[in-house]
């Protein structure tokens, strides 16, 4: 490996290509559609394309938060998506059908998450079931659960506090994005300020060395799933308000996949180690970005995923160390390559 | 870990699994004492999909009351969304020898191998609700469903005789490919040709769901052609409440500004149609029982049975809504 620079300095060269990526896209859109850039004060809040794109991305980016640094683990949580509808069905059930003080209704489906947090933990940590097998049973088992606690229709609420979560606005944006950067904010001083980022890459890098060296692997895995837990519940609470509605057939489909692709291609590598939480969340709003330009430009739905996959794939390749090195030496000078 | 702990957890493993094989035992001996119960009784087999909406668990209970209504003996197993549960049923319901089997299915194609076995059986299929994909059109009696091109044709009908012929329309398709997507975009495209000033200048799939719904009529909105969207036409109720929420963000008013018009008559689009922000919803009704055990009383009389059974799809609007809410089962 490169040892020159410091970790951080390292990390900021694999955001250059998500972050071209996203530039571009944006750009792609200032040329074509006008209006795209156009922000205006509504009601005491900001109103536009861009903010919609931070609002819908934020959700999946709190989601691939803590799916980073699982992935840096060298783990994988498949089971976010169910774990947010449970947590969408128990916040509408609790608030409709329990009559429950809205607090209350929101650290239930918080608890919840965290449990389901750690119990992958605890599959995965105690039980050394591989982190793919052991969060599947909670993706499966998951969504069967939250179809079970709403009874299988759709819980509906009328406006109250839960309900700004996903629509109300906090010193003008969107309540989602403030969550997003708070929880971001929270991480980041975590792990950097603290040994804990290094433990989360140790075991990543190599979990037995790590264990030998003295490294409380067990307890780094029992918190990264549970952070991962309680950030897949919060996203479920975020949609169930969104839509002032418990839909738990659908709230969270997919948001696995969303969330491993927002950390993929923020330049987190899935064996693991070096992660970086602000190439996520590039991640993350790049590909909502995407979505947002696909709907813009009247691209059918049938043909959309192609383009999407096409921006991806490039920007996964970009991350590949074999491209990169061809990619740089193109504007290196001749018979100077490494 | 220690010894001894391990041996608990593989004791207290073991308990649970135990349990819950008793369990299975146990609703299987329900199952055949009430079979044998009613012995004399024409036993119906039915398979249904799953139940993972309010319009299925209706649906459901349609059949289930219409059975016990007439006197039926109901077989009923649900396939949790998966087709190889449903063929497996379909292949207990042969093993019972039941009279009838009705299903389903939960995908078009597939079904040939099982539909033989059954047909060898001698026992009539019907299909409920979705239609099979097969080589050979024997190998079931009838289908009974609502006919989504239809459901479209009443949905562009109603728009065109509400906005007298003027519109510009925003359309929020199902999940691309699936077959109430495709019909009802053809049926609403069909319904529209009578009147040459209403157009569709935006589509796109907000999968069904009300999450989608809403953030694709946002985009829509928001586009620079979006100030001339004057209606919407959602392929389920579902997507126009999303909608609906998203229309209000704009500051405009759903219902009045965007006149909007869907499809399946939920409950939730009367409660919406109420408040005055839906206009129109067209029904596919979910309460395919009286038409299911109709078609199973003249199989069993000897009677002959239309291949194709289309179930009523009833239109409501506004002005309807408050007095048909109370009698809505879903």
């Amino acid at each position: 490996m490169n040892q020159s620079g410091l970790p951080w300095r390292r990390g900021m060269r694999s955001l250059v290509w998500p972050v071209a990526a996203l530039a571009l896209l944006l750009a792609f859109n200032a040329a074509t559609m006008p209006g795209f850039f156009a922000i205006e004060a509504r009601d005491g809040r900001v109103y536009g394309v861009l903010v919609d794109i931070l609002n819908h991305g934020s959700r999946t980016a709190l989601v691939a938060l803590g799916m980073t640094l699982v992935i840096a683990t060298g783990g994988v949580d498949l089971s976010v998506g169910a774990v947010a509808a449970m947590a969408g069905a128990v916040t509408a059930t609790l608030l409709v059908q329990a009559q429950v003080p809205w607090p209350v209704a929101i650290a239930g489906a918080v608890a919840l998450g965290m449990c389901c947090g750690v119990w992958n933990g605890v599959c995965v940590s105690v039980f050394r079931l591989q982190p793919i097998v052991a969060t599947l049973v909670l993706m499966v088992a998951g969504r069967g659960v939250a179809q079970l606690i709403t009874g299988g229709s759709i819980i509906t609420f009328e406006s109250g506090p839960i309900a700004a979560i996903g629509n109300g606005s906090f010193l003008g944006l969107p309540v989602p994005v403030t969550m997003m950067v708070v929880a971001a904010v929270a991480l980041q001083v975590l792990v950097r300020r603290t040994a804990l980022g290094l433990c989360v890459q140790c075991v990543g890098d190599n979990a037995t060395a790590a264990r030998l060296a003295g490294v409380p692997d067990r307890a780094v895995m029992l918190f990264v799933y549970g952070v991962c837990g309680v950030l897949a519940a919060t996203a479920g609470i975020i949609e169930c308000s969104y839509i002032k509605a418990a839909d738990a057939n659908n709230a969270g489909s997919l948001l696995e996949l969303d969330a491993i692709l927002a950390v993929v291609i923020g330049g987190t590598s899935l064996t693991g180690g070096r992660f970086s939480f602000a190439g996520t969340i590039i991640g993350a709003m790049l590909m909502q970005t995407m979505t947002k330009t696909l709907y813009m430009h009247d691209v059918s739905a049938e043909i959309a995923p192609a383009p999407k996959a096409l921006v991806v794939i490039l920007v996964c390749l970009l991350h590949a160390p074999r491209v990169r090195e061809w990619v740089s030496g193109l504007w290196r000078p001749r018979g100077g390559s490494a | 870990m220690t010894k001894t702990t391990r041996r608990v957890v593989v004791c207290v493993a073991a308990s649970l699994l135990m349990l819950v094989g008793g369990c299975e035992k146990k609703a299987a001996e329900g199952a055949k004492a009430e079979g044998s119960a009613a012995a004399k009784k024409v036993r119906v087999a039915f398979s249904q999909i799953g139940a993972e909406s309010d319009w299925r668990k209706a649906n459901t209970e349609s059949i289930k009351a219409e059975a016990a209504a007439r006197g039926y003996e109901l077989i009923f197993s649900d396939a949790q969304q998966k087709q190889e549960n449903q063929i497996k049923a379909l292949r207990s319901f042969v093993a019972q020898g039941v009279d009838v089997i009705a299903f389903s299915p939960v995908v078009e194609t597939g079904w040939e191998p099982v539909l033989k076995e059954i047909k060898a059986a001698g026992i009539p299929v019907v299909l409920t609700d979705r239609a099979v994909e097969v080589s050979t059109p024997d190998l079931f009696v009838t289908f009974i469903g609502a006919d989504f091109v239809e459901e479209g044709r009443r949905a562009a009908a109603w728009l065109g005789n509400a906005t007298g012929g003027k519109a510009v329309v925003a359309e929020l398709q199902g999940t691309p490919g699936s077959a109430p997507a495709i019909d009802r975009k053809k049926g609403f495209e069909e319904g529209i040709k009578a009147f040459p000033e209403i157009r569709i200048i935006k589509s796109q799939s907000g999968e069904f769901t009300r999450a989608k719904g809403r953030e694709v009529m946002e985009s829509f909105l928001k586009s620079p052609e979006g100030k001339q969207i004057t209606a919407l036409y959602a392929h389920n109720d579902d997507m126009a409440l999303g909608a609906i929420q998203a229309i209000e963000e704009a500051g405009l008013k759903p219902g009045v500004d965007i006149k909007i018009v869907s499809i399946d008559a939920v409950k939730a689009a009367f409660e919406a149609m109420v408040a005055g922000k839906l206009n129109c919803t067209v029904e596919c009704s979910p309460l395919l029982g009286p038409a299911l055990f109709d078609a199973v009383d003249a199989i069993k009389a000897g009677k002959g049975v239309e291949r194709r059974i289309v179930t009523e799809a009833a239109v409501f609007d506004q002005t309807t809504a408050a007095s048909v809410i109370g009698s809505r089962k879903y």
